[in-house]
């Protein structure tokens, strides 16, 4: 069984993002950027239906040049092989990035493609659907449970207050909601052995872009965390707190 | 967070992995280990399967072929979170598996360094009740007997030795006496089981609690030959080598702990408010952490680079002994100003900031005191000549 996983390069949750000075982008220095944590879970799935199945796991990213990091750490965890489909800029548009993995998909005819639910950066939710619509394929968005036969496969599914569960062909495109699995940490050998191993590179297709940003901007800096005392006042605000803004009691 | 500091990609993942695995796995139990004084042989399986144990030994013993770089990183990150994990890991890999390592024979090697690189562990016994910074005063003896050497004496302090996963401990006895009239020192490779050999845990620790610390006693305790380690005589110069790259270890955790006390401070100083303000605006406060930022980065640039030394094989002797002496400084201002920022709250077991400062202060005494690294470095500027 052949399965293709699609990875997205996205800055840490913790970094602290700051606007480009095109007020387009996003400025890249002193960011740490890390495998998008939904595609994580589509990994670690696709390593497990591989220790059952037999097959090949094969990772994609589509993105600049210093995207080699997170196609390291997909080896490290144990993809067979990594393809980096290399672009100029930081791919922002769904279409561009799903077109250039359907032409790797077209390539490696895989059984199953796995996604992220939503790639953490900016967050178009569109993966899934685009893919499938470019490779005539079905496929099921945020999926927690996921058992695969010789030729079709069963997923669960959070719906709102409840859980739905769905059968559908292979070849199949699923995208990966929290819960599905709890992903490796890389074994210490598997990183130093990763660093031998090839990343295959290729220039991206160029296709065009169907949306573009005009521009982006960050939110005033809201407070996170309120601490309190213990003093009087302070348990009625948090009482208040709680009930009014959490809805928690 | 500060600069990448010129590491690899592997070098980054590597840490990034070892600072989930600790805040994942060690943080919600560090706490309560610490309380009860107990070893987690959970933990430790888990640290195992994960490469820790045999970090720079090579896979063909089953090791994780760590570049000393990339060692360093991972007790780092340890400490980060708590040094009693990181002890058991620096202890083991610098102190017991190493030794074994670079001067065992390829027999011992063989016998030993895949079972410790799989989940057993090694200490290395070289302080004693009268001698510790004088290790030249070393009284456990070892004398010929046939095809068998038979040790008499005592070992304290020594990490590592007493747990139930324990394989034996490198051990430093007075095998005659030299030309110049001072003591013959040679290390022998003791298994726990031999006839004559007690291990026994020491407790009401104030560091380090959830790491072991053993005493060694050896009554007629017979080895075989082949146990020596390198050369009759080599014990001084195996001890001092092994030293030298235990250092870099012990300077690992006092960057790390350093890091895990600073996170911690400047966390709390920016939410703390006093007087209207966060208590982080106060320049004094401000100060402090701006004071710990800037050890830190210096620790770090200036350890790594050491380590760089030692992975091209240059000497590092004099700059081990600065890292290991500045690291735990460093680590002792951030540990003593993060419980300052946290005013009584830092006095309390509640809150981290306790630990750090009780786990911070074995960094200035174990592995060669404060005041031995600074001997070391003033003779090899030629103080003393
Ligand atoms: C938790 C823990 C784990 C340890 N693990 C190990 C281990 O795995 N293996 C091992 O062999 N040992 C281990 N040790 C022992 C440790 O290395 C020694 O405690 C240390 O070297 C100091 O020796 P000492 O305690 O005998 O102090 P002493 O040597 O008696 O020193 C007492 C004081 O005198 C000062 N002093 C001594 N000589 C001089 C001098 N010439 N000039 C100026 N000042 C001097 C010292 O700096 C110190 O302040 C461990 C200790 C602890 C607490």
């Amino acid at each position: 069984m052949n399965i293709l996983v699609c990875i997205s390069r996205v800055p840490d949750t913790a970094s602290r993002i700051l606007i480009g000075s095109d007020s387009k982008t996003i400025d890249p220095a002193g960011i740490k950027y890390v495998v998008n944590p939904y595609d994580e879970f589509g990994l670690e799935e696709a390593l497990r239906l591989r220790t059952k199945n037999g097959g090949e796991v094969t990772a994609v990213t589509v993105g600049t040049a210093a995207s080699t990091d997170v196609m390291r750490t997909a080896l490290a965890m144990g993809a067979d092989k990594v393809v980096l489909i290399k672009s100029e800029n930081e791919p922002t548009d769904s279409f561009y990035v799903a077109k250039n993995i359907a032409e790797l998909a077209k390539e490696i005819s895989p059984d199953l493609i796995l996604c992220g639910r939503q790639s953490v950066d900016y967050d178009s939710f569109q993966m899934t659907s685009v893919l499938a619509e470019l490779l005539d394929m079905p496929s099921v968005s945020i999926v927690s449970a996921l058992t695969v036969d010789s030729d079709k496969l069963t997923a669960e599914r959070d719906i709102e207050g409840g859980k739905e569960t769905v059968e559908a062909p292979l070849p199949c495109i699923i995208s990966a909601q929290k819960g599905l699995n709890e992903p490796r940490y890389p074994k210490l050998p598997d990183i130093m052995k990763a660093k031998r191993k090839a990343i295959e590179e290729r220039d991206a297709i160029p296709s065009e872009e169907r949306v573009t940003i005009s521009e982006m901007s960050i939110l005033s800096k809201q407070r996170v965390g309120t601490i309190l005392s213990d003093s009087d006042e302070d348990i009625a605000e948090l009482v208040r707190l709680l009930h009014e803004d959490a809805k928690v009691i | 967070m500060s600069l990448n500091n010129n590491l690899t990609e592997d070098q980054i993942l590597l840490r990034d992995t070892v600072r989930k695995f600790a805040e994942d796995i060690i943080k919600p139990q560090a706490k309560e280990l610490d309380e009860k004084e107990e070893f987690s042989y959970d933990i430790t399986r888990q640290m195992s399967e994960m490469g820790f144990l045999g970090a720079f030994l090579p896979e063909e013993y089953g090791g994780s072929e760590l570049d000393y770089v990339s060692y360093i990183i991972l007790v780092e990150e340890l400490a980060r979170i708590d040094s009693s994990q990181a002890a058991t890991i620096a202890a083991h890999n610098s102190l017991g598996v190493g030794p074994l390592y670079y001067y065992g024979n390829k027999q011992q090697q063989n016998k030993y360094l895949p079972e410790l690189a799989g989940g057993k562990l090694w200490g290395f016994g070289l302080t004693e009740p009268n001698a510790g910074s004088d290790a030249g005063n070393t009284q456990t003896t070892a004398v010929k007997d046939g095809n068998e050497w038979v040790l008499n004496g005592a070992k304290i302090f020594i990490t590592n030795a007493g747990t139930d996963i324990t394989l034996g401990s490198t051990v430093l006895a007075v095998t005659g006496e030299k030309a110049n009239g001072k003591k013959e020192l040679s290390c022998f490779l003791v298994e726990n089981g031999t006839r004559g050999f007690t291990q026994k845990t020491m407790h009401e620790k104030m560091m380090w609690r959830a790491s072991n610390t053993a005493e060694l006693y050896f009554e007629d305790c017979r080895v075989p030959a082949e146990n020596m380690l390198g050369e009759q005589g080599d014990g001084y110069k195996q001890m001092l080598g092994t030293l030298d790259n235990g250092r870099l270890s012990i300077a690992a955790m006092g960057l790390g702990l350093a890091q895990g006390a600073f996170d911690y401070a400047l966390n709390y100083a920016r939410e703390r408010k006093t007087f209207g303000r966060a208590i982080a605006t106060y320049q004094t406060n401000a100060f402090k952490l701006a004071d710990i930022d800037m050890g830190i980065e210096l620790a770090r640039n200036y350890l790594y680079d050491t380590c760089r030394k030692l992975d091209r094989k240059e000497r590092f002797s004099k700059e081990s002994a600065i890292c290991k002496l500045y690291c735990s400084e460093v680590a002792h201002t951030a540990a003593n100003h993060c419980v300052q920022l946290l005013g009584g709250y830092g006095l309390m077991k509640e809150y981290d900031a306790e630990r750090y400062y009780r786990d911070q202060k074995l960094l200035e005494i174990g592995e060669g005191t404060s005041e031995i690294q600074r001997l070391v470095i003033s003779r090899m500027i030629g103080c003393y000549e």
